[in-house]
């Protein structure tokens, strides 16, 4: 690997100037929209607009103060996937319908709590000391919807949902990140150990049975997911962020065969036992069948319908507010991706496809470029964490793999996916701020970072002189 | 590690490679195919509002675009709605669109490549789109009396066609609807009507299920034509062969026996002619006929009157394929070829194989669309006869034919008989398991010599006495109808 050491640029300007452009892009498409309606360029989209202006420029000021090598192209992607988010769902409110409103709020809520993260953790290696207590954090966040009284119930088939006075919320989207939290911590102190015991058959290694125990855990919390919450995407997506994690950690790739029989076999046992899975299995391979075209519950109209719409989209699309996304049930949340096909056609989803593999790429970035294990296994983790979201929504609306009940991350109606989504967003800011920021040499390992007189940077900067990592990177 | 992180983003790079796959898939590859899926309501969405082109049956409009409301700016509308509800179809915002209203929408939405040009100008000039308008064969005065000859209440079909041509006169049915009530724009009155139509049994609401091109009925007598044919084209029969006609033949391998119809003249003979066992309408020689010849043959000949086949493409409407079903027994076998158990009929299939008899032999494609007319009234397409395939030689058509004319003329179908005009005729009556009720059927042309129409007609679940007084005595009356117009 080529060793190369450069002065660390903040580059917050560049940021600056994408944010403009992300701006232009979100607020384009909500003046689009409202012109379209009857409303016109109103006061409501100018409040709306400024609001959304100002959190995105608060927010890359507090990074300016406190985070200032940060990677500036993560804040503008998804400032720019917020902002056309509003704007479809706002496009698809009808009359009286207050979902675009409410997704304002909740943009505003998670800006907020992400821009807190980055201002009081400061450095995401202290989430390193609260693994067990992550892990704790997790199975309460996943058993919470299933105890009556705050349980909203099954909505859509599904128990995902607590209750939180007059709104609902889904903690399973805030336990994606104290699992990985958890993982992390927990692969980054018993690496070690994982990768030097086990029995070598073939050209594999495979681990010791009782190392097998947090693959097992984790399989078990994913099947729980599926069997008492009846949520098949999140619990893939579990299990994906610890298969993804594990490999990282011990570079085996017989964790991931273990991991994908693991699903296959679990996930085979599901279709058998459970009707849900069943069904979205059948309007997936069946979807074009008369019988479960028409089904309800756990047809295959919604799907099909979308993939009218896309098609009636094409390549260029009908243009904002001239298709007939209201003909797809759950346009606005669920199937945002076919509403994007159709109105923005297929240069405008492309355009957007291209945006979340720029987004987690920059993740995968940091990850390499941070030079504690804890921090690679949680960069990774998160950014396939995305990458994984969008394509089990995305393939399951263009009915690739079967559709399952996720968010398309940033874009999709919900306030608790937009929360956990700026939290993740906010600790990716964090990690690359390390990766790309100068060469920190303290200790890496359980040590709380000693204050800075230079909040901008990561850690204190006490040579400049090459240090002698084990993985050296080249830095941007 | 870090090599690991750059195999996981690749893993994540390659999930979305096949994103990029599938979006390209849905929205460019395959988006034809889904554009022109049935339950795809885009396109009449998209043009649901705009003047679409008449269906005009005898220079009148069965179907318009009228003014509607503000918000849409026409609404269809149906004229003498039941009458012609089986071949229009409806055309809903909420249901999608059914009949010609489907088949032809394309050309009714002034979408079909004819209109281009048309398109063009109207883009222009600044016109409103306007649809073509399409002109059927039917006559107005047959299909009205083919409607009234079944009585309300009674499930039945009548088609009437013109064997040399295929050209449809008449094509009714009961119960029928009003497509009126599903074209509602409202939603919530759309909804309920249609919910409380399809609570009606055997109504013709889809053309491939129900109706004249698509309820699919036991034949009865009237498939020993087929037999009649199969056995004339083996080369074992002439007209003169003598039959066996037991009163009773014993099913092989079976304990049960197929019997002659009790109360007819079938049992004087213990043998039959041909022209006796088509006067009669014999079981026993037909079956005797099927067994000898096997079940190959009579299937072949089956298809080749149509059966399991389409009808080609000038009926615009959506069909379903008669069935004579494979690996039968022997028992079995001797059943279907008196036209029970399993093999099925529509009336538009009986109809045609008449006419093929009719017609020498040559079954001609059966049309509905006389003609397309651009808003101008310019003519933009006419249907020409056009033959579909041969079913027969003409030798065998025309020996048929004489049987037929026999049977109405001697036999039991001399209900149909029309003073002055020979008449070729065959009835059946399928028998409904055990509830003594039946199918009862009569299929025939006239004149025989020179034919000018065939008529079928199917009045189902119905004793034998009512069957035998709505179907011959009311071909009769359609005979005439047409033959002194």
């Amino acid at each position: 690997m080529i060793q190369t050491e450069t002065t660390p640029k903040p580059r917050r300007n560049v940021e600056l100037v994408l944010i403009v452009l992300a701006l232009a892009v979100g607020i384009g498409a909500s003046a689009l929209v409202s012109i379209n309606s009857e409303s016109g360029l109103d006061n409501d989209f100018w409040f709306q607009s400024s609001l959304l202006a100002v959190a995105a420029f608060a927010f890359h000021i507090v990074l300016r103060l406190r985070a200032k090598y940060a990677d500036p192209v993560i804040l503008p992607i998804v400032v720019a996937l917020n902002g056309l988010g509003l704007a479809l769902i706002h496009r698809m409110d009808g009359p009286g319908d207050d979902t675009g409103n409410n997704q304002l709020r909740w943009t505003l809520i998670a800006m907020a709590v992400s821009i807190a993260v980055i201002w009081f953790l400061k450095d995401h290696r202290i989430l390193r000391r609260f693994t067990y207590i992550s892990l704790a954090a997790s199975a309460f966040l996943l058993l919470l919807p299933l105890i009556p009284g705050i349980s909203a119930g099954e909505i859509l088939g599904a128990r995902v949902w607590i209750r939180v006075g007059p709104m609902t919320f889904q903690p399973g989207e805030i336990a994606k990140i104290t699992l990985a939290i958890f993982f992390a911590g927990y692969l980054s102190s018993n690496r070690d150990l994982i990768l030097l015991a086990g029995r070598k058959i073939g050209p594999m290694q495979f681990p010791r049975f009782k190392d097998l125990g947090p693959m097992i855990t984790a399989w078990l919390v994913s099947i729980g997911v599926l069997v008492f919450q009846r949520d098949l995407g999140s619990s893939i997506l579990f299990f994906g962020l610890f298969i993804v994690m594990i490999y990282v950690a011990t570079s085996r790739i017989s964790w991931v065969v273990i991991g994908l029989l693991l699903i296959l076999g679990g996930g085979f046992i599901a279709a058998q036992i459970f009707s849900h899975v069943a069904f979205r299995i059948d309007s997936w391979i069946n979807a074009f069948t008369p019988e479960v075209f028409g089904r309800s519950p756990g047809g295959s109209g919604q799907i099909v319908e979308g993939l009218f719409g896309m098609a009636d989209g094409g390549l260029v699309g009908t243009g904002l507010g001239q298709g007939r996304p209201d003909l797809v049930p759950f346009a606005n949340s669920d199937m945002i991706v076919a509403l994007i096909g159709e109105e923005l056609g297929l240069i405008g989803l492309f355009a957007v496809v291209m945006l979340y593999l720029l987004l987690f790429t920059r993740g995968f970035r940091a990850a390499l470029g941070t030079r504690d294990a804890f921090g690679k296994l949680l960069a990774c983790g998160l950014s396939f964490a995305i990458a994984l979201q969008c394509f089990v929504v995305i393939g399951g609306v263009t009915r690739l793999i079967p559709l399952t009940g996720l968010t398309t991350p940033f874009l999709a109606a919900g306030g608790s996916s937009l929360l956990a989504n700026w939290i993740i967003v906010g600790l990716l800011l964090m990690i690359s701020n390390t990766a790309r920021g100068p060469v920190d040499t303290t200790p890496m390992v359980n040590k709380p970072p000693a204050t800075s007189s230079n909040p901008g940077a990561p850690k204190p900067v006490t040579a400049q002189t090459p240090s002698a990592p084990t993985e050296a990177v080249k830095q941007q | 590690m870090n090599q690991a992180i750059r195999s996981s983003w690749i893993a994540a790079v390659a999930m979305f490679a096949l994103i990029f796959g599938a979006i390209s898939y849905v929205q460019v590859i395959g988006a034809d195919d889904l554009n022109a899926n049935p339950w795809n309501q885009r396109a009449i969405l998209a043009s649901f509002c705009n003047e679409r082109g008449s269906i005009i049956v005898g220079g009148k409009p069965i179907a318009e675009s009228v003014p509607g409301t503000e918000s849409c700016a026409f609404q269809r509308q149906y004229n003498q709605p039941e009458l012609y509800a089986g071949v229009t179809g409806y055309f809903s915002k909420f249901f999608g669109s059914t009949g010609l209203e489907q088949s032809m929408g394309e050309t009714l939405a002034g979408n079909s490549d004819q209109l281009f040009l048309d398109r063009m100008s109207q883009m222009f000039l600044g016109n409103e789109p306007k649809g073509a308008s399409v002109e059927l064969t039917l006559d107005p005065a047959i299909q009205q009396l083919a409607f009234d000859l079944i009585p309300d209440g009674q499930r039945g079909s009548i088609v009437v066609t013109n064997p040399k041509t295929g050209a449809i006169l008449a094509m009714a049915s009961k119960p029928s609807y009003d497509p009126n009530l599903i074209a509602s724009h409202d939603r919530a009155t759309a909804d309920a009507n249609y919910t409380e139509l399809n609570q009606i049994p055997g109504i013709n609401l889809n053309q491939n299920v129900s109706g004249p091109t698509g309820n699919l009925l036991s034949p009865g007598s009237v498939f020993k034509l087929v037999d009649t044919a199969a056995a004339l084209n083996s080369g074992k029969y002439n007209k003169d062969s003598e039959l066996p006609n037991p009163s009773s033949l014993p099913l092989p391998g079976s304990s049960a026996s197929l019997p002659n119809y009790a109360g007819g003249n079938c049992n004087v003979r213990e043998t039959a002619t041909f022209v006796f066992a088509l006067e009669q309408s014999c079981n026993t020689p037909f079956a005797s006929i099927a067994l000898d010849l096997g079940q190959d043959a009579i299937r072949e000949q089956a298809e080749k009157f149509g059966f399991g086949d389409n009808f080609g493409d000038q009926l615009k409407l959506q069909m379903a394929p008669s069935i004579f079903p494979k690996d039968l027994d022997q028992a079995q076998l001797a059943q279907s070829s008196v036209g029970q158990r399993d093999v099925k009929a529509t009336p538009l299939q009986i109809n045609l194989m008449t006419a093929a008899i009719a017609n020498g032999g040559v079954q001609m494609k059966p049309s509905l669309v006389k003609a397309v007319r651009a808003p101008d009234l310019r003519v933009i397409s006419e249907s020409k006869p056009e033959s579909l395939r041969t079913s027969t030689t003409a030798p065998i058509a025309s020996q048929i034919t004489e049987w037929m004319t026999s049977a109405v003329d001697n036999g039991i179908a001399n209900g149909a008989a029309v003073p002055g005009v020979k008449v070729a005729g065959k009835t059946g009556t399928a028998e409904l398991g055990d509830s003594g009720l039946n199918n009862s059927w009569f299929t025939g042309f006239a004149p025989a010599n020179d034919p000018q129409v065939a008529v079928t007609i199917v009045m189902e679940g119905v004793d034998v006495l009512s069957g035998a007084k709505l179907t011959s005595p009311n071909a009769k009356k359609i005979f005439e109808a047409v033959l002194n117009k």
